[in-house]
């Protein structure tokens, strides 16, 4: 039915298929969509946030997915400006995933703020000392250059290609890429660090707080370090879940151990740099404030040291030492399991990060201040996962994401 | 007319005249025309710009002390006293702003758009946010206050310093053809409305006034924490979270070194150390 808009050479499932597979991710979509409509039509009283939580799920959400995004910056700068010529093979999909990563973010801003309509007043009465201020600017550029990124892929649809002028666009649009991945580069360094900032330069809350240089805390660089380590490790675990689901090889091994390479070495040199970071700050930095380290892991029912050592130990050390050693990396298992473990540390370093933070008292008199998120916050956080499965599987249908698809299938069908 | 010389106005609550009663708490809903829920059993969401904390001093019966401890917004100056406070310092839309001619931290409720950054900045829980609109017992709004615009969902509020009634002091000012705010022609709702005399209101930059007498504060940086500045010469003052480097405008007294004690985080052995310094007048 819809064969004319399949690349050529690839082999997709049948229309209805496809289609019962996108109305059963449709209506997580559309569950998502009402409880969007409840947030903004009657407040976000339809939440469990409170004055203690004023950042909750959402945020952590936002965080997180920029974070895992960071895959398309990362990649884009490693392929373009560092010329790693393999990366073509996974650099569509990567900029595909930043994109649905982005766009989330932005969808999830747009909900968890009071007064939605006034969104723009932070372009327009920006206070340039905050750290929101450069995310939210940095933010909107970058999504930019992930949509312009994305359109000569879009282009390559194999009819849309066939009009002179689009073909000739993404044509030119390819050869000026490097100009967009420096530019994307450039920016998420900023967004990253910034989200970083947002946390670290909180000097009335012990637990998020930092020394830094100049204006930045160190969180800056962790966050825009961090992104850059596990953002492939992302890029990987979809490129994955998408070979599963399709059953097919998609990505050549030797692309895959690269990437997975350089992102070991990323996490390992980011998780030396993040145990400094907690090592200075539990001697130095909330002693100097009055806090003893075990004030943020004691006396309440969540937050123990389990956490610490699960972000920096389980889903730091161990994933980085299993990519960077060549046997593990190869290890097909021992390699999917560090890129879970990947994602899940910088998922959670994000959610200590925001939701601990506002959890910890500060006051001697205060209590600790636990939350669950209402299903009106679970089903908008569950939304962007719904697109971005929806906008995988058009993508991956209709355009020509993979360049090795065809040749890795071909000879697959050859060897049986 | 523009006053010439720069205020700071601050507080002084004497916790050893507090009695917990609550007037603050009702006389500032009242006079800022702050919405209530129907059921205001859940204080993590209800609005209340001056909160009374119950302190304990820890012990056991026959030994159990308590204390009640008002908390409006502290009118931090952030570090050095530059008019940084933490949450103006991260607003993204500039809708919380630093007076520096009054040293009071405003709120522009039509400019905020509800991102709460600055309620996740401030270690007092100062801050509060309009979860709901605004709805109060019908009949009720006609005794709305006309000087103070209610707020609508989706915004964050706080303690202004019952900032219109320095408005009504300014205009005042201005019909008699004087510069000067005298005393007692600004004080906040929950300073006039506390029956045991416990809140002292004034301008800290001005000494005439009882603040700046009972707190004397110290204009040259702490010298074990260059952040910390205005710290009170009185033994017997403190400031909550001092050591943070918010510097705050809102003091506290007591006789009670428990509760002076309980006013800040101290690693163990470290009060002892640290209570009897205060301010450079303690060098002298």
């Amino acid at each position: 039915m819809d064969a004319a808009l399949i690349p050529e050479g690839a082999k997709r499932c049948s229309f209805p298929k496809f289609m019962l597979g996108i109305a059963i991710v449709g209506a997580v979509l559309l569950w998502g969509v009402y409880a969007m409509l409840l947030c903004w039509f009657k407040g976000l009283n339809q939440t469990n946030m409170n004055d203690y939580y004023g950042f909750a799920l959402w945020i952590w959400a936002d965080l997180a997915v920029i974070a895992v995004g960071g895959g398309a910056f990362f990649t884009g700068l490693l392929k373009y400006i560092l010329k790693i010529d393999e990366l073509k093979n996974i650099i569509n999909f990567a900029v595909i995933i930043g994109f649905i990563c982005y766009s989330s973010a932005l969808l999830i801003l747009a909900i968890d703020i009071g007064q939605p309509l006034r969104g723009w007043f932070i372009f327009w009465h920006a206070n340039v000392h905050s750290m929101l201020t450069e995310v939210a600017f940095c933010l909107s550029l970058y999504f930019a250059v992930l949509t312009i990124e994305f359109i000569p892929n879009i282009l390559e649809n194999r009819q849309l290609n066939k009009v002179p002028f689009f073909h000739h666009l993404a044509h030119n649009m390819h050869g000026t890429m490097a100009i967009f991945a420096a530019t994307g580069a450039f920016l998420s360094f900023f967004h990253q660090g910034s989200l970083g900032g947002v946390a670290g330069v909180l000097y009335g809350r012990p637990f998020a707080v930092r020394e830094g240089l100049l204006i930045w805390p160190w969180t800056f660089f962790l966050f825009t370090w961090s992104a850059a380590a596990f953002g492939p490790c992302f890029t990987l675990l979809v490129t994955r879940i998408t070979e599963a689901v399709t059953g097919k090889k998609l990505v050549k091994d030797n692309v895959v151990h690269l990437l997975a390479k350089i992102s070991g070495w990323m996490i390992c040199t980011y998780i030396i740099a993040k145990i400094i970071d907690t090592i200075y700050w539990a001697t130095v930095t909330a002693p100097g404030l009055g806090f003893e380290m075990s004030h943020f892991y004691t006396n309440n029912s969540f937050y123990g040291y389990w956490i610490l050592v699960t972000e920096v130990i389980i889903c730091g050390v161990i994933p980085g030492i299993l990519l960077i050693n060549k046997t593990t990396r190869e290890n097909h298992s021992l390699r999917l399991l560090a890129i879970i473990l990947g994602v899940i540390g910088v998922c959670l370093n994000r959610w200590v990060m925001v939701l601990q933070v506002v959890a910890v008292p500060v006051m001697p008199f205060d209590t600790w201040a636990l939350y669950i998120p209402s299903w009106q916050e679970v089903a908008t956080t569950i939304l962007p996962v719904a697109y971005g499965i929806i906008l995988i599987a058009v993508t991956y249908r209709y355009l020509p994401v993979f360049p090795q698809e065809r040749e890795l299938n071909q000879s697959k069908a050859q060897e049986s | 007319m523009q006053d010439k010389k720069a205020h700071k106005f601050g507080m002084v609550i004497d916790l050893d005249k507090c009695t917990g009663c609550g007037s603050c708490t009702v006389s500032c809903m009242a006079e800022n025309n702050i919405p209530f829920k129907e059921d205001e059993s859940d204080k993590k969401d209800s609005i209340t710009w001056m909160r009374v904390y119950k302190l304990t001093n820890g012990k056991s019966f026959p030994d159990t002390q308590t204390a009640y401890l008002p908390r409006p917004c502290q009118h931090c100056g952030g570090k050095g006293d530059h008019g940084h406070s933490p949450c103006v310092s991260v607003c993204p839309a500039t809708a919380t702003d630093y007076g520096y001619d009054t040293g009071i931290v405003s709120q522009i409720y039509t400019r905020c758009f509800g991102c709460r950054y600055c309620m996740v900045s401030c270690p007092y829980h100062a801050r509060y946010f309009n979860w709901w609109d605004p709805v109060w017992p019908e009949g009720m709004e006609k005794y709305l206050s006309p000087n103070v615009s209610p707020r609508m969902r989706g915004v964050v509020e706080k303690c202004s310093f019952c900032y219109h009634r320095y408005q009504l002091a300014r205009e005042q000012a201005y019909y008699n053809e004087t510069d000067e705010i005298p005393e007692d022609a600004y004080q906040t709702a929950c300073t006039t409305a506390c029956p045991a005399g416990a809140i002292i209101f004034g301008d800290l930059n001005n000494p005439s006034h009882r603040v700046h007498q009972i707190v004397k504060p110290d204009p040259h940086p702490d010298p074990l924490n260059h952040d910390v500045v205005g710290k009170s010469r009185n033994p017997k003052v403190f400031r909550l979270l001092e050591r943070l480097g918010t510097n705050p405008k809102v003091y506290y007294m007591s006789e009670k070194e428990w509760i002076r004690k309980v006013g800040d985080s101290y690693l163990d052995g470290e009060w002892d150390k640290m209570k009897n310094h205060h301010g450079s007048a303690s060098h002298d």
